[in-house]
């Protein structure tokens, strides 16, 4: 009895710290709409500063709790600085482009962590008075966790407080549900917008900052919270501060418990459970309906066919890519094959995301489940190269059919939270499952044929697969079936209204795109010869998401000039010292200067030559 | 719209021709080597890795090169991605004219770069990764591996493990296949030395996402004698603070992979473990010539003391350097001959060989047990354990690698 209710102590003490950070992310999302992936680097920061801070103050009580706040603090001004600096600047840009932003100051934060303090794991001194382990029911449970278990709560009722019984909080509420009414009653928006997110970063910095006596500061930290806490934001509904701690006790008090009896699951249990949650309940345990959307946006403009003009250019820049590999060394028609895969993915990506309007955190669970497909065709079932490519995207696609028809089920956010986890879900049973998968060693050995492995041959395979892929793709979005899907992603209920089944449509686009996807995966496998977990992993979803939010989403050829600049940029950026500061430093500025993306920008520097010369 | 399209597809489309200039930088005096490390990813251990073939590369250069040529190493940053690295080999191999590729750290990124090497018939030292199937079930003619093995650390621990009175072992290591194959040749190699330990439980916490208390608290339940670890970095200073808190390792033994490692073991300062047997490096106390001219080398170099990764860092150019010499050529099937049996007679840890069989060389570990000098966290009691004594026979491992 003693044991479980210790177990549940170190449970509920994980689940502060996962609380206060969270907490922050869904402040944040509530009031400003935005996906800030640089959280996690707050949180980051936080914990580093709060390691300084405390090894100056050794050893006095009061200066380990000034020292944690003081951290906090600073954190909030970093919030405050990059809130007026670079978001406040592009609120208005397509939704979720902030996202980008924010990925650009994740990378920066990396590299100015590194300079500041070094490689090192830094483990700080333990809190004073609070150092050693006191005995319940027989079992000894630390204070500090105890202190934890208290903290939470606490912070909990301050924002409760904060929120209901200050004219602050009751304008940030009412912004949660209806930001144009609450501009309309002349509230100052720009200001409600600076304090939500200084009182995020705030949080995210003391959710750090508290870490320091329970773990080693890291320059992983970042990256190890982002995706949790953003599970138990989703898990909580967004916005909603109280869903967010029973969501942050339910992951915590059930990972405790369940590593007694599987030890493994820990990697994917907080992803099982925001799967659960949210086939039953579409907006998360406390979110209501209509939490999910972005800032309320201009429609799209409709896609136009290309003029002739264009397509004539078009097709001489493919003519120019096509003759490349007569013209230039081996390795850069390795690259190109690399940019022609980002390209089909981004594309993939984009036509669910712009065109079928579902945006997915998850895509590379079918550009993986490609790649995977075809290796394993070439393992286990002895195919050769061709029917291998062939069996790899229709694997993707049934994937893409089997979790897509409970994604359509949801919108917005949630919808891209439930392709997350359908990807990390499938991502840890590639992982897990080493007799079959291979586990992270990966499939090796998955080479092209004989009369294909030389580089400037399978360019031509990937060519083909690739700019047909595209094509294909393009050619689908200005069809009937791509006609019913952006007039879904215009308005639902016009389209149910005029009789047409929206889920059935929206699930067909999924498994195209997803197929699509595979395709991808599988010219990727085959160019690298071996496929491990990384490909349906975070990192490669995110990418194709900042390439497709990058080149711009409303414009067809914006994933085609954003996986172009962010694989060339990528491979050339990577060979300096820090150069995920410059490359951070490259995407802000992008960001600055073409809030509507790369092709939205390229289209408004023509028409202001046009004007210029008229 | 036209005119910039034009103008920013024909740049785009124009990128490629960028290759041209390539390959042609190759000067007559010196042998390019590619080197490809995660030093984003895992900047703890590859700086100090960088540092050590840095101070290599330049003693030979200082001392007249290879046959009178420099050496000169093209070194990149795979991003911690298996993809990027292979791209990365690609390039180096092809445009930057590496006569041969080094590094890697993380053991899917080894066998990435591993089976590119043999498609694409280049010698590829594994430095740094420690899974045995880079060697074993996926070990090829054109890869050969510097740091001692998984297997060969948790043998020469559970030689120590076994003269212990422990019987009831629990283990502990992250969830991915280091941690498996650690624990696998721990409990395969202590079942040997000792068939009556029985393992009465297993805890796999996923990488750096380590919940230590419920680890720690999962470990006590199962009441055992004696704890094998293998997590590391960040998890572990978690894991050893959580445990001492609740008094998981009073009056138990424990055996720690990697542990002795000055990165894994400085950062712990105050509050590292005392008496954990563990492989590690000891780094400016071991007093052997060699290792002494290193250190002060390096040192006056760098001015700090050298780590783990500096002296794989340091070894891979001293093995490099002795193939190239044996082979007299930069010729793939030359190095490949060279490599086979390659000896290095003088090294900071000692004389170690690339066995024939396995390609694995004998580069040994230290094996000691954790303590404090002058306050500071320090391996005592150690011995080197020569590689070795810990490899199984050449015919026994020839028959753990695919045929050729």
């Amino acid at each position: 009895m003693g044991f479980y209710f210790a177990q549940l102590l170190t449970g509920l003490a994980n689940a502060s710290s996962l609380f206060l950070i969270a907490s922050g992310l869904s402040i944040i999302f509530g009031v400003t709409r935005i996906v800030n992936f640089a959280h996690g680097s707050f949180y980051m920061v936080g914990a580093y500063l709060a390691y300084t801070l405390v090894t100056l103050w050794s050893g006095s009580i009061l200066g380990f709790w000034v020292s944690v706040i003081l951290a906090a603090m600073i954190v909030g001004v970093i919030g405050l600085i990059i809130e007026l600096t670079i978001l406040r600047r592009i609120y208005h840009a397509p939704e979720l482009f902030q996202l980008v932003a924010t990925f650009g100051v994740v990378l920066i934060f990396q590299d100015g962590t590194l300079a500041i303090w070094g490689a090192e794991d830094l483990l700080g001194p333990r809190a004073p008075g609070l150092d050693s382990a006191v005995r319940i029911m027989g079992e000894p449970i630390p204070e500090y966790d105890l202190a934890l278990i208290a903290i939470g709560p606490v912070v909990l009722l301050a924002i409760w407080l904060l929120f209901h019984k200050t004219r602050w909080g009751v304008l940030v509420r009412a912004a949660t549900q209806d930001r144009e009414m609450v501009g309309a009653l002349g509230v100052n928006q720009a200001w409600l917008f600076s304090a939500a997110f200084v009182l995020g970063s705030f949080l995210a910095g003391l959710g750090g900052a508290l870490q320091i006596p329970r773990e080693a500061v890291s320059l992983q930290m970042d990256l190890s919270i982002i995706g949790e806490a953003f599970v138990v934001v989703v898990i909580g509904g967004m916005g909603s501060v109280s869903g967010a701690f029973v969501a942050a006790v339910l992951i915590s008090v059930l990972n405790a418990f369940a590593i007694l009896i599987f030890p493994q699951i820990s990697i994917v249990l907080p992803f099982i459970i925001m799967a659960i949650v949210l086939i039953f309940r579409p907006h998360g345990l406390f979110g209501k309906p209509g939490s999910e959307k972005g800032a309320p946006e201009e429609p799209d403009q409709p896609l136009a066919l290309m003029d002739q003009k264009s397509a004539m250019v078009l097709m001489a820049a493919l003519l120019v890519l096509a003759l490349s590999p007569l013209l230039t060394a081996d390795f850069t028609s390795v690259l190109m094959v690399d940019v022609m895969v980002a390209t089909l993915f981004a594309v993939s990506l984009h036509f669910m995301m712009g065109v079928g309007g579902m945006v997915s955190f998850g895509h590379a669970a079918y550009f993986g489940v490609g790649a995977y497909g075809a290796a394993m065709a070439v393992k286990f079932l002895g195919l050769g190269m061709i029917s291998a490519m062939l069996f790899g995207p229709v694997c993707a696609a049934m994937a893409a059919l089997f979790f897509g028809w409970f994604c359509v089920r949801l919108s917005g956010v949630y919808l891209a939270m439930l392709t997350l986890a359908a990807a990390q879900i499938l991502w840890g049973v590639t992982f897990q499952w080493q007799r079959f998968t291979g586990g992270d060693d990966g499939i090796l050995g998955v080479w092209p044929a004989k009369w294909a492995s030389s580089d400037k041959v399978y360019f031509y395979i990937a060519f083909v697969l690739c700019v047909g892929g595209i094509l294909a793709l393009r050619r689908v979005a200005f069809s009937p079936f791509g006609y019913i899907l952006r007039g879904i992603r215009d308005s639902q209920t016009r389209a149910e209204s005029i009789g047409i089944d929206t889920r059935f449509h929206q699930w067909m686009g999924f498994v195209l795109a997803g197929g699509f996807a595979g395709l991808a995966g599988v010219v990727f496998a085959f160019s690298k010869g071996s496929v491990f977990p990384d490909s349906l992993g975070i990192a490669l979803s995110i990418d194709g998401l900042i390439m497709v939010l990058l080149g711009g989403i409303h414009a067809l050829a914006g994933p085609i000039l954003g996986a172009g600049a962010f694989v060339l940029i990528e491979d050339w950026v990577t060979r300096l010292d820090y150069w995920r500061f410059i490359f951070g430093a490259i995407i802000l500025i992008v960001v600055l200067v073409a809030p509507d993306g790369i092709a939205g920008g390229i289209q408004r520097l023509l028409r202001g030559l046009k004007g210029g010369r008229a | 719209m036209n005119l910039i399209r034009r103008t920013v597809l024909g740049a785009l489309a124009a990128l490629p021709f960028t290759g041209l200039t390539a390959g042609v930088s190759l000067a007559q005096d010196t042998i390019v080597l590619g080197e490809v490390n995660s030093y984003t990813r895992l900047p703890a251990f590859t700086e100090p890795y960088k540092k050590g073939w840095q101070l290599a590369v330049e003693q030979i250069n200082a001392a007249g090169g290879i046959d009178g040529k420099q050496l000169e190493v093209i070194s990149r940053d795979d991003t911690g991605d298996p993809a990027t690295a292979i791209r990365i080999a690609e390039e180096l191999v092809s445009k930057d004219g590496a006569v041969l590729i080094f590094g890697t750290f993380l053991s899917n990124i080894g066998l990435a770069v591993s089976d590119f090497a043999k498609q694409k018939e280049v010698l590829f030292i594994a430095s740094e990764p420690l899974s045995d199937a880079i060697v074993w079930s996926k070990g090829n003619k054109f890869t050969y591996r510097l740091r001692p093995s998984t297997h060969m650390q948790a043998a020469m621990l559970a030689e120590q493990a076994a003269k212990l009175d422990a019987v009831k072992w629990a283990t502990v290591a992250p969830n991915y296949a280091y941690g498996q194959d650690a624990v696998k040749a721990f409990k395969s190699e202590l079942t040997k030395l000792r068939p009556d330990v029985e393992f009465v439980e297993e805890q796999w916490p996923p990488l750096f996402k380590i919940d230590a208390g419920s680890t720690v608290r999962a470990l006590e339940a199962s009441k055992p004698d004696a704890i094998y670890n293998v997590t590391f970095g960040g998890d572990l200073a978690k894991f050893v603070r959580e445990g001492s808190l609740r008094f998981l390792f009073e009056d138990r033994d424990v055996a720690s992979l990697l542990t002795g490692e000055p990165e894994y073991l400085d950062p712990l300062g105050a509050e590292a473990p005392e008496g954990w047997i563990v492989t590690g490096y000891p780094s400016t106390d071991i007093t052997t010539d060699e290792h002494k001219a290193f250190a002060d080398a390096y040192i006056e170099k760098f001015g700090e003391a050298p780590k783990t990764g500096s002296i794989v860092g340091y070894n891979s150019i001293l093995a490099i350097a002795a193939a190239l010499e044996k082979a007299d050529s930069t010729d793939t099937d030359a190095l490949l001959a060279a490599m086979e049996g390659l000896t290095v007679d003088s090294s900071p840890t000692g004389p170690f060989t690339f066995r024939a069989a396995d390609h694995q060389s004998t580069m040994g570990a230290y094996v000691g047990k954790t303590g404090t000098v002058d306050g500071k966290p320090s391996m005592v009691d150690w011995s080197y354990a020569d590689g070795a004594d810990y490899l199984p026979s050449e015919d026994d491992a020839a028959a753990l690698r695919p045929a050729e």
